[in-house]
C-alpha cells in the first residue's frame, strides 16, 4: 500500500474511541471492523502468538480483496489465499518450517499467477510497522542494499547528508487493521504479552483499527500489578475479544505447544488433495464450526491439556 | 564410528566459531554447529535468534524447529522484539552470522526467493525471512550447505541475501557496511574467498576427499589456495553431543 501523508494518518486517530470506553466484544462482532479491501498485518510469527480466533471468524464471515502483512507467514496465510478472502501477502517467509518443505499452495498460486507475494527482508518489514508505529513516513537502513529484493518492492536509496554513506529507505506501512493475539488484557485494551513480542506493538501502533484477542480478560487491577508486561496501551485499541487458547494450534508462549500433528496432517492432506485440502480444511475447522469454541472442543480435552503441559515444562525455570 | 554428512558439515562448521563472540544463527545446521561450539570450545559464545531471543540454552532431545518458539527461548538471558535482535545487528554487535543455503553462487551470493523469471516464477521458494539481513549486517557471515552442482552455480537467479555481489568492491558500492561471506562449510570441503576478484576459492578438504571431488561437484570455476589441507574428522565426543541433541528431532514430541 502507499505511503499516507502523516497529517491524515494522524487524523485517523480521532475515530478510536475516547477512553475508559468497555471495548469487550464477541468475536463476531469485533471482526466486523474489518471492511472489504483491507491491509491487515497479522500479529505474532510463523506458528507464534498468531490470532487464529480472529482469523478463522474473519474467514467465517468472509470478505473481498484483502492484503494480508506478517513477519514470517505460517498456514494461515493459505487459508486467506485459497479461500479468496486475500489476494496477496506481504511477508518476508512463508511455509510451516523446515520439516514440512515449502508451501506448494503459495507456490502454486503464485507461480500460476493467482496470489501476489510481495517480498521484505524480515528487517525491513519490522522497521515498515516501526515507522508506521513512529509517525514518519520512513526509515533508513543497510539492509538489503545490493540485493535484487530492492528491486521488487518500494524503495529508495539516499546519500545520508550526514555521513555521505548510502542508506535504503523503507516506507512506513499503517496497516488499515491490525489483529494481535495477547496473554491477557483488561476491557479498556491494556494488554500484555509474555516472552518475545514479535512485531506486534508497532503493527498496533501503526494501524488505524486494532482488535485485541486475549487468553484472559482481567481487572485493571491486575494490569497493574504487572505493567511493566504492558505492551499495547487501551488508547490504541478498538476492540477486545477474550479467546481463551486463541492461537491454538499454534503456540503462546508459557500457554500452550504448537500442534505439531496438526499440521502434519495439514500437509499430507496438501501433498495429496493439492488446494483442495485447503478448501476442505476451512469448511470442516471453520465453516463447518459455529465458534472458535467449537474449534477447539474437536480437539478433545486432553489433547489440549497435553500442549498446555509441554508449554509448563519448557518455560519452567 | 561413521557419521552423517549433516554431521560433518556441523562439526566443521562449530570449529569455525570462536568464543566470547556473539552468533545470530538461523535453524538446523547453523544452530547445531552453534550449541555443539558452546559445549566444545567456546562457552561464552552468545547465541541471538531471530525470534528475539538472546542467549538460550537448547535442551537435548528439544531442539526447536522455528526461531520462534519456547523450545528455541529455553534459558534465555532475554527475550524481546524481531525487530530490535536485527537493530543488534544493524549496530554491529554480532560477530557471525550463520546461514544455509539453497543456492549459492561463486560470489556468495545467496538464493532463497525466486527460480525463473521474476515476474512469473518457475519456483516460488520462501523467502529471504532474516537471511538478507543476517548477511548483510552481521559483521561477517559463515554458510553451511550441503555441496552439489545443483546448488553451487556460477551466478543465482536471483540475490536474496547479498555475498560479494559482482565481485571486487561491489559490496562496498552497494553500501553495504559490513564484510560479507568469508567462509563456506560444505560435506566436502571448506571454502574462502578470494580478497581481489570475491570468487569462492578451496581452502581444505573433508577426510577423504580429493580436489577434483569438490570440483566435479561445483558448477563453476573454482579456485584454490596453492597448498590445500585436510580438516580433522569429527571427534566421537563431537558426535555424542550431536546425537544427543538431536534425539527424537524426527518424532517432535
Amino acid at each position: 500500500m502507499a505511503v499516507r501523508p502523516t497529517r491524515r494518518l494522524r487524523e485517523e486517530l480521532a475515530r478510536k474511541p475516547s477512553p475508559p470506553a468497555d471495548k469487550l466484544l464477541p468475536a463476531e462482532a469485533a471482526v466486523r471492523l474489518v471492511r472489504d479491501g483491507d491491509h491487515v498485518a497479522v500479529g505474532g510469527t510463523l506458528y507464534s502468538r498468531t490470532p487464529m480466533a480472529l482469523m478463522f471468524e474473519l474467514l467465517r464471515q468472509g470478505r473481498a480483496g484483502l492484503t494480508i502483512s506478517r513477519p514470517l507467514s505460517c498456514y494461515e496465510a493459505e487459508l486467506f489465499l485459497v479461500s479468496g478472502l486475500a489476494g496477496g501477502i506481504v511477508t518476508s517467509w512463508v511455509g510451516i518450517g523446515l520439516p514440512w518443505g515449502i508451501s506448494r499452495v503459495v507456490r502454486e498460486l503464485v507461480e500460476g499467477g493467482r496470489a501476489t507475494y510481495e517480498e521484505w527482508s524480515h528487517l525491513a518489514l519490522g522497521l515498515r510497522y516501526k515507522a508506521g508505529a513512529m509517525g514518519v513516513p520512513f526509515l533508513p537502513t543497510f539492509t538489503m542494499l545490493g540485493s535484487d529484493l530492492v528491486g521488487l518492492v518500494d524503495t529508495h536509496e539516499l546519500i545520508c547528508p550526514f555521513t555521505g554513506e548510502t542508506v535504503l529507505l523503507v516506507p512506513a506501512l499503517n496497516p488499515d487493521v491490525a489483529l494481535v493475539h495477547v496473554h491477557r488484557a483488561d476491557r479498556y485494551g491494556n494488554a500484555q504479552i509474555d516472552g518475545y513480542t514479535h512485531m506486534d506493538a508497532d503493527m498496533v501502533a501503526a494501524a488505524r483499527t486494532v482488535i485485541v484477542s486475549t487468553e484472559e480478560v482481567v481487572d485493571p487491577e491486575r494490569i497493574m500489578e504487572g505493567a511493566d508486561a504492558t505492551v499495547i496501551p487501551h488508547f490504541q485499541v478498538d476492540a477486545v475479544v477474550e479467546a481463551p487458547m486463541g492461537a491454538f494450534p499454534h503456540e503462546l508462549y508459557g500457554r500452550y505447544e504448537a500442534d505439531f500433528a496438526h499440521f502434519d496432517e495439514y500437509v499430507a492432506a496438501v501433498r495429496r488433495d493439492g488446494l483442495a485440502a485447503v478448501s476442505a480444511y476451512l469448511d470442516r475447522h471453520v465453516h463447518r464450526q459455529p465458534d472458535f469454541a467449537a474449534f477447539l472442543a474437536s480437539f478433545g480435552r486432553s489433547r489440549l491439556e497435553g500442549q498446555q503441559a509441554r508449554a509448563m515444562e519448557l518455560t519452567a525455570r | 564410528m561413521s557419521w552423517t554428512r549433516q554431521e560433518l558439515m556441523t562439526v566443521s562448521a562449530s570449529r569455525l566459531l570462536a568464543d566470547h563472540r556473539v552468533v545470530f544463527a538461523g535453524v538446523g545446521v547453523p544452530l547445531l554447529a552453534s550449541v555443539l561450539a558452546k559445549q566444545r570450545h567456546a562457552p561464552d559464545l552468545t547465541i541471538v535468534l531471530e525470534g528475539g531471543i538472546i542467549g538460550p540454552r537448547v535442551l537435548a532431545g528439544k531442539l526447536p524447529i522455528s526461531t520462534n518458539e519456547m523450545r528455541a527461548a529455553r534459558h534465555a538471558t532475554m527475550l524481546t522484539a524481531i525487530t530490535d535482535v536485527f537493530l543488534l545487528a544493524q549496530r554491529g554487535f554480532l560477530h557471525y552470522g550463520f546461514l544455509g543455503a539453497a543456492q549459492i553462487d561463486a560470489h556468495g551470493n545467496i538464493n532463497t526467493s525466486i527460480i525463473g523469471p521474476v515476474q512469473r516464477p518457475r519456483v516460488r521458494l520462501p523467502g529471504t525471512g532474516g537471511a538478507n539481513d543476517i548477511a548483510s549486517l552481521c559483521n561477517e557471515v559463515l554458510v553451511v550447505t550441503a555441496h552439489e552442482p545443483r546448488r553451487f552455480v556460477e551466478r543465482v537467479d536471483f540475490v536474496t541475501s547479498p555475498g560479494h555481489l559482482g565481485g571486487g568492491d561491489a559490496r562496498e558500492k552497494a553500501g553495504l557496511v559490513s564484510r560479507g561471506p568469508s567462509t563456506v562449510v560444505t560435506d566436502l570441503a571448506l571454502l574462502d574467498f578470494d580478497p581481489d576478484s570475491g570468487r569462492m576459492r578451496l581452502c581444505a578438504l573433508q577426510p577423504g576427499v580429493t580436489v577434483q571431488d569438490v570440483r566435479a561437484h561445483t558448477g563453476f570455476e573454482l579456485l584454490a589456495h596453492p597448498e590445500v589441507y585436510e580438516l580433522e574428522p569429527p571427534a566421537i565426543s563431537d558426535l555424542e553431543i550431536l546425537r544427543e541433541l538431536e534425539a527424537g528431532a524426527a518424532a517432535r514430541e
